[in-house]
């Protein structure tokens, strides 16, 4: 199977095939073969010491685990623990975000402010702060307060889930009692109901497991919202991607993980002409080129125009390019395999998070309350390492990409303002109707070695462009998208039907882009996916129906995480038909996996589709947004 | 003449040779389908334990096989690998191989009406429970080739 399908990826692959030293995850996934059956299928069983336990999926062995659990009562728990782990990520990372808001507001993080006011005030109007002739300050401690609430024991219907999602929606969940009223609350909740001789019913399992999502859902949309609050709420800004962007006569530093919070500041401080200036005496005439991996680089790339170096997947390419002087991580989705990948170069790895070191890499401690100083002392740390590259070594593809990013909420329905001024969502919902745009997919999600690197993506959205559905896209598959070209004017072109092709030009034209937008639109990192329900509940309250109605639906075609599975999870409980390109360790029970894929149908009207083909997934998703054009009579 | 060996000492008990052996001779040969077959495909080899001692117990297509020898229709015969295989139209469901096997590693398919046993996946070069140890426990080892290894073994052991 090949690797990758992008050519840079692959060409710096080549260069060092049949290394023995140099390992990647493709060949580290070569090793692990065969890969459990148990496992795969989800019936494997560790939550206690009698253990572990396992379920013979064949019959004839063992149908119970010790404590008398089934294969039902396993799969179920095994998944309610994948969300609640995905969840616990959300929730610590807009939890950091929080704890640094509420620095700033006390006056102990000077390199933070408050940029952009109006999504302050916008959030506040949402949640129901009073903001009238009130100064900024008051505003933000009050909605602060009532974001940190949300973590803790509120014993009430969380604010941001209850603010952002539609009445229907509401109903819905209220009627299946999965409404969470805290987040870490309903994190704990999952761990204890999972663990040994409390819930054993799949079904109420399940349903814990769907309250946890919703709680997933709120601790990202409390993320998007603080982080467009501290850093500003991303504007369209025209970037490069994929590996080309790596300068052999500068300092390249790359940003990788999840938070803007660090990568933010040294996206700011990477500007300073004094670096620059130490930078070009340690021999690099070209300066200092920061670049980004993974959502920390969406997050720069949106607000900085910083541009994409690589997707997760390929996180240990971009070292083997021999040109990256220093790899900067925070959190989530780090491979400890930079660390041993980067003993062959002369790439430092810098761990900054407490929570997050690794072996083989050297940590620096990242404190917001010197946050310029601490970034600045990071970039010295590649400035210095520059001197030690191996010409021999070096290898940087020419592939990259332009791209055009930052398509927030508040962006697109900026854009559709230009079209209608007094009704922006009007010109939106006419080219739905008049099949213009025959729906909109959400393509979320990461890189895995199990399918060739971008394939899935790839494949489906050809197919879908071309039947005039309308793309969005998050996390890796952004990052995916941007890297093979599909975030320009000429992408609109190339590979969109006759009528979205139309309506894209009508928009870019009118927001004076001069030619189509994009066919894609990059909404954002991982955590951002909230904001593409944003734009679809707003279509929905204004033509009064619920989401599980719209012709909207979400693929996650290459999914590695607990996240995704958590993402995808809320995706199905706001009523999205969900695709996902591997199965998850669900498959061994059939009640589970039947509840998954078909009874979610009649309680959600969201559900999830499972189909590694990306050609019968994109007429799968084809199929459903059709059946729902014609529930809506279109 | 080749033989599966089973290296008892790395044997982690994981039952991944017996999914394996299932899924190989399963009609899609793939585990998703393989589970939802209506008669689910049989193993034909066992992992055992016995104290701490975990082992795959499997076919030996014995040279002087007491199945091949209790076969009363010559439905049991030896194929040019010198594999002990099955034709099953000849197979009346008489059980004398089950009976006469000294492992144990011969079964019934109550489905199908069949004995089942190893044939050694003649779709294969690797039989896929050998492919599949994690643990390398499993092997195909040459009969003439495995005492040589075992008296380097022997002196390098006794050497310590």
């Amino acid at each position: 199977m090949e690797r990758s399908t992008d050519k840079a990826v692959i060409h710096v692959l080549n260069k060092h095939k049949g290394g023995k030293q140099l390992q990647t995850a493709w060949d580290r996934y070569e090793a692990q073969q065969p890969q459990c059956g148990f496992g795969e299928l989800g019936v494997c069983c560790r939550h206690c010491m009698q253990g572990p336990c396992r379920i013979d999926p064949f019959g004839e062995g063992p149908d119970r685990g010790i404590c008398g659990a089934t294969a039902d009562t396993i799969v179920a728990r095994g998944l309610a623990r994948a969300i609640a782990g995905g969840t616990a990520s959300h929730s610590g990372h807009a939890l950091h975000v929080a704890h640094v808001f509420k620095k700033i507001l006390a006056g102990k993080a000077p390199d933070y402010a408050i940029k952009d006011e109006v999504k302050l005030k916008a959030v506040a109007v949402r949640i129901d702060i009073d903001v009238e002739g009130r100064p900024v300050v008051d505003i933000a401690r009050e909605l602060l307060d009532k974001a940190l609430s949300e973590f803790g024991d509120k014993g009430e219907p969380l604010t941001w889930a209850a603010s952002t999602l539609p009445p229907g929606r509401i109903k819905v969940c209220s009627e299946l009692d999965i409404v969470p009223t805290s987040i870490d609350g309903t994190i704990a909740e999952v761990m204890h109901r999972t663990t040994y001789g409390v819930d054993a019913d799949p079904i109420n399992i399940l349903l814990g497991a769907l309250k946890c999502a919703v709680a997933d859902y709120t601790a990202c949309h409390i993320a998007t919202d603080l982080s467009d609050i501290l850093f500003g709420t991303p504007q369209p800004v025209v970037s490069k991607a994929n590996l080309g962007v790596l300068r052999e006569e500068a300092v390249n530093i790359a940003l990788h993980g999840h938070n803007p919070l660090l990568s933010d500041i040294i996206a700011q401080v990477a500007s300073e002409p004094e670096l620059i200036a130490e930078a070009e005496k340690a021999g690099a005439v070209d300066g200092l080129n920061v670049v980004g991996i993974c959502c920390t680089g969406n997050e720069v790339l949106m607000r900085h125009g910083i541009p994409l170096a690589t997707s997760s997947v390929s996180q240990e390419v971009a070292i083997m390019t021999g040109v990256l002087d220093a790899m900067v991580v925070d959190y989530q989705c780090i491979m400890p395999a930079v660390a041993t990948v980067a003993e062959c170069f002369h790439t430092k790895v810098i761990t900054t998070m407490a929570i997050a070191k690794m072996p083989g890499a050297e940590h620096m401690a990242f404190h917001e309350e010197n946050a310029a100083e601490c970034a600045r002392a990071i970039v010295r740390q590649g400035i210095e390492r520059f001197k030690y590259r191996n010409p021999d070594k070096v290898c940087i593809p020419q592939e990259s990409s332009t791209a055009i990013a930052g398509f927030s909420a508040e962006t697109i329905i900026g854009a559709l303002t230009k079209v209608n001024a007094e009704d922006p969502l009007k010109p939106l919902i006419d080219n739905i109707v008049a099949g213009n745009i025959r729906g909109i997919c959400l393509f979320a999600g990461c890189n895995t070695v199990k399918v060739p690197q971008d394939h899935n993506y790839v494949e489906m959205v050809k197919k879908l462009l071309a039947e005039n559905v309308l793309i969005l896209a998050t996390g890796c598959a952004s990052s995916t998208y941007a890297r093979h070209g599909f975030m320009t004017s000429e992408a609109t072109k190339e590979y969109a039907g006759e009528g979205l092709t139309a309506v894209l030009t009508a928009i870019g034209e009118a927001a004076g882009l001069g030619g189509p937008l994009p066919p894609v639109l990059h909404m954002g990192s991982c955590v951002d996916n909230s904001r593409a329900v944003d734009v679809a509940v707003a279509v929905a309250n204004k033509l009064g129906v619920d989401l599980s109605q719209l012709p909207v639906v979400a693929s996650a075609p290459e999914a590695v995480t607990e996240k995704a599975v958590a993402i995808g999870t809320w995706a199905v409980v706001g009523g999205l038909p969900t695709h996902l390109g591997l199965a998850p360790p669900v498959l061994g029970s059939k009640l589970v996996t039947e509840t998954l894929t078909a009874t979610l149908k009649d309680l959600l009207g969201g559900y999830f589709i499972v189909e590694p083909d990306p050609a019968k997934a994109a007429e799968a998703l084809l199929a459903i947004i059709d059946e729902r054009r014609a529930g809506l009579g279109l | 003449m080749q033989f599966l060996y089973a290296q008892t000492d790395r044997c982690l008990g994981c039952r991944t040779c017996e999914i394996a052996c299932r899924v190989e001779h399963s009609e899609e040969k793939n585990l998703f389908s393989a589970i939802s077959q209506v008669h689910p495909p049989k193993k034909r080899l066992f992992v055992e334990q016995q104290g701490d001692r975990k082992e795959p117990v499997l076919c030996h297509h014995c040279d002087d096989s007491p199945c091949m020898a209790a076969c009363i229709t010559g439905s049991l015969y030896r194929d040019e690998r010198g594999v002990v295989r099955r034709r099953d139209e000849r197979c009346i469901g008489c059980w004398s191989c089950i009976m006469a096997c000294p492992f144990g590693v011969v079964e019934r398919d109550a489905n199908l009406h069949l004995a089942v046993k190893c044939d050694r996946c003649p779709d294969r070069e690797i039989p896929a429970c050998v492919a599949s140890c994690p643990t390398k426990a499993l092997r195909l080892v040459d009969a003439d080739d495995l005492p040589e290894e075992q008296r380097r073994e022997y002196m390098l052991r006794e050497g310590e």
